[in-house]
């Protein structure tokens, strides 16, 4: 016990002894091992309560990360993962991160998947300068802070929930081709209120005209006399931003009235427990956005698809997707810095532009906030079924 | 055309609150007490409908009938376990107790089966007609002629056989009816009953119509049926059943204005005009206080 105290010690004080050295030495090298290796740290949910999004990605990781190293590496260094279980829990994460940046030194660290264990690893990625992307953390706060300030270290891989409003109405202006728009948003949940402020804008900036402005609070059963409302407005198109609780519900209802129109939503639809809800011929016709789909036919997402499906025997999730999208973002950007320095990837990371990746063509805005394709899926007879895919 | 299709939507839901408000009616002019356990005894009604449906796979009426009964026994013995014991116990002891007992129902359920919500098969095709540019689903056909049924029934219960005279006499005056031979305590059983059993049809009816149904459903229409309960004159049989329908088509005309935010403050709202301005009801006579 004894002994082992005074070896942490010893490593402790030779770890700080590095530091300083680096520092002497100038920017070089400092946060990685020089050498033919790159370590990159794993931050992820690997158990609790989140454990199936952590682990889909880091599947994920792990099989982009083979591909690179069999090629050769990023200019001729093998990646080497350092991987932490952050046990869904935010305290975890922050620790987690802390090991990986002062004990590992890692060049960056990808994860975690949740918007909450991201926050808490936003300070500690830039106070060490290192850049950090979380492949799945959607809310807005990861990479600008309350106060409005970017996160310059913190990048995610997956668009940001209001951009979901902005690819509904580009979908309805520009794929189905309508003018007339009416929104019907869970006014209980900023998640909604902020995708359908976000439609409305953009739907509008398009030329369409919304017709009719409704909300519902989550936990309502009766939709039918709002539902009647919007229907006197004839909207050809209804996006309904909002959890598949009710969602399930209004589908039904709106298709009891006779609204046959269009109807849309977000990644805030997708359960199976919709179809119970809704029932499978009510779907019809109902359009989601999410950020991947294995149907994709795209070249690069098939050989994706076929790539995941020959390692581990079943066809790829949007986690999945992302967590291999991750690798080559960071890799992309690890290339066009052509060093390991954390600044530098960063900046690299920041210029990201059109990267093609699985997911969609990628690129970031000044807020750190992607800029990138997004998935449609339509329902048909209860299952989704790719539709087609929105480019910014 | 709208408008006609509001009004369908309106007494459709207004037919579901008037049936649960019926048994908060017939209980107070009875013994005096705002049931509050009742909301759950719909809530339960719902989730027998559903079992049978989707485990013992009845057709809709058999269903319908067996929630019926389920709650009526289930109505009996919440009134003879929690509340026959303080038949001369204040209002406000008995009160207290109904909550508690509103309560227990409610975890009871979410300790049994879990709170996660339930979706209701399909069991009428989603076939709609459409009249004068309305669109009448089966569903709301069905709710309509089955409450329908049932208020007729209930008042032929209540004027023309003689367990609804002992109803009758037992909310005129207790202790006349005892004198005059009548069981009291049978009476107020059968109440609880007839209450319960349609809350019951009531559940099921609002699962077939709403689909998705979870332990806490009975809450927000358990409140609500009180409000027309009150609306229409509490203890006072048709009031029920027009407060019920003026409250739905009421809700519902709110929300057709664009006001759907609003619709649950204005049924509270409401509640507090009638009790300021015309405390007794729509049907309620105005009776002095005796000095």
């Amino acid at each position: 016990m004894k002994k082992s105290k005074f070896a942490t010690l010893f490593l402790a004080s030779s770890l700080l002894a590095g530091v300083l050295a680096g520092c002497g030495a100038g920017e070089e090298g400092t946060s990685s091992d020089g050498g033919d290796q790159i370590k990159i740290g794993v931050n992820l949910e690997l158990s609790g309560p989140v454990a199936s999004y952590g682990s889909s990605q880091n599947d994920g990781f792990n099989l982009a990360v083979e591909e690179i190293n069999a090629a050769g590496g990023i200019d001729g260094k093998q990646i080497q993962l350092v991987t932490v279980d952050n046990k869904s829990d935010a305290a975890e994460s922050t620790n987690a991160a802390i090991k990986l940046t002062s004990q590992d030194k890692v060049a960056a660290i990808i994860g975690p998947a949740t918007s909450g264990n991201s926050v808490a690893q936003v300070q500690i990625a830039n106070d060490s300068k290192t850049p950090m992307i979380t492949p799945s953390g959607t809310s807005p706060n990861v990479t600008v802070s309350d106060n409005g300030s970017v996160n310059e270290f913190a990048f995610r891989t997956s668009f940001i929930d209001p951009f979901q409003g902005t690819v509904a109405a580009n979908f309805a202006t520009k794929e189905l081709k309508l003018k007339t728009a009416a929104v019907y948003a869970d006014n209980a949940s900023d998640y909604a209120k902020g995708l359908a402020a976000s439609f409305i804008e953009d739907f509008e900036a398009a030329g369409g005209t919304i017709v009719a402005e409704e909300s519902y609070v989550a936990k309502d059963t009766d939709f039918r006399s709002t539902l009647t409302r919007i229907k006197g407005a004839n909207p050809e198109f209804i996006f309904i931003p909002g959890y598949y609780e009710e969602v399930g519900l209004i589908v039904k209802q709106a298709r009891e009235l006779g609204i046959d129109v269009p109807l849309m939503g977000a990644d805030g639809w997708d359960s199976p427990t919709i179809v119970d809800l809704a029932g499978a011929e009510a779907l019809n016709n109902t359009f989601i956005i999410n950020h991947y789909s294995a149907e994709d036919p795209d070249g690069k997402a098939k050989e994706f698809a076929d790539k995941y499906n020959e390692k581990y025997g079943k066809a790829p999730n949007s986690f999945n997707a992302l967590g291999y999208d991750t690798v080559y973002l960071l890799k992309d950007a690890i290339e066009r810095a052509g060093s390991t320095d954390g600044t530098k990837i960063k900046d690299a990371l920041k210029a990201t532009d059109n990267l093609e990746l699985v997911t969609g063509l990628y690129s970031v805005d000044e807020n750190h906030h992607p800029v990138k394709s997004a998935t449609i899926l339509e329902f048909v007879d209860g299952k989704q079924v790719f539709n087609t895919k929105v480019n910014p | 055309m709208e408008w006609i299709q509001q009004l369908i939507n309106g007494i459709s839901l207004g037919s579901i609150y008037a049936l649960i408000a019926l048994g908060y009616t017939m209980v107070y002019g009875i013994i005096k007490l705002i049931n509050f356990a009742h909301g759950d005894v719909f809530m339960v009604g719902s989730f027998i409908g559903f079992y049978s449906i989707t485990v013992f796979g009845l057709s809709f009426f058999p269903a319908l009938i067996l929630s019926m009964v389920a709650c009526a026994l289930f109505g009996v013995i919440i009134e003879r376990i929690a509340y026959k014991r303080l038949r001369n116990a204040t209002r406000i002891a008995a009160l207290i107790t109904a909550i508690g007992v509103s309560l227990l129902i409610e975890y009871g359920v979410i300790y049994i089966r879990g709170a996660q919500p339930e979706a209701y098969p399909d069991i009428f095709s989603n076939k709609t007609f459409s009249i004068l540019g309305a669109q009448i689903s089966m569903q709301s056909i069905l709710i309509l002629s089955v409450s329908v049924v049932l208020m007729i029934l209930l008042q032929f219960i209540v004027h023309k056989t003689k367990t609804g005279k002992a109803m009758r006499a037992v909310s005129h005056d207790v202790d006349a009816a005892k004198l005059m031979g009548i069981n009291v305590d049978n009476t107020i059983s059968a109440t609880f009953a007839i209450g319960s059993a349609l809350a019951g049809a009531a559940g099921v009816i609002f699962g077939v119509y709403y689909t998705k149904i979870d332990p806490l459903m009975g809450v927000i229409p358990g409140l609500k049926a009180f409000v027309a309960a009150v609306l229409g004159g509490i203890g006072i049989i048709p009031g029920a059943m027009v407060g019920g329908l003026v409250l739905g088509v009421v809700e519902t005309i709110v929300s057709a204005l664009g006001f759907s935010l609003w619709r649950d403050a204005v049924a509270f709202i409401i509640l507090i005009l009638i009790l300021i301005f015309r405390p007794s009801g729509i049907f309620g006579k105005n009776t002095r206080e005796k000095v």
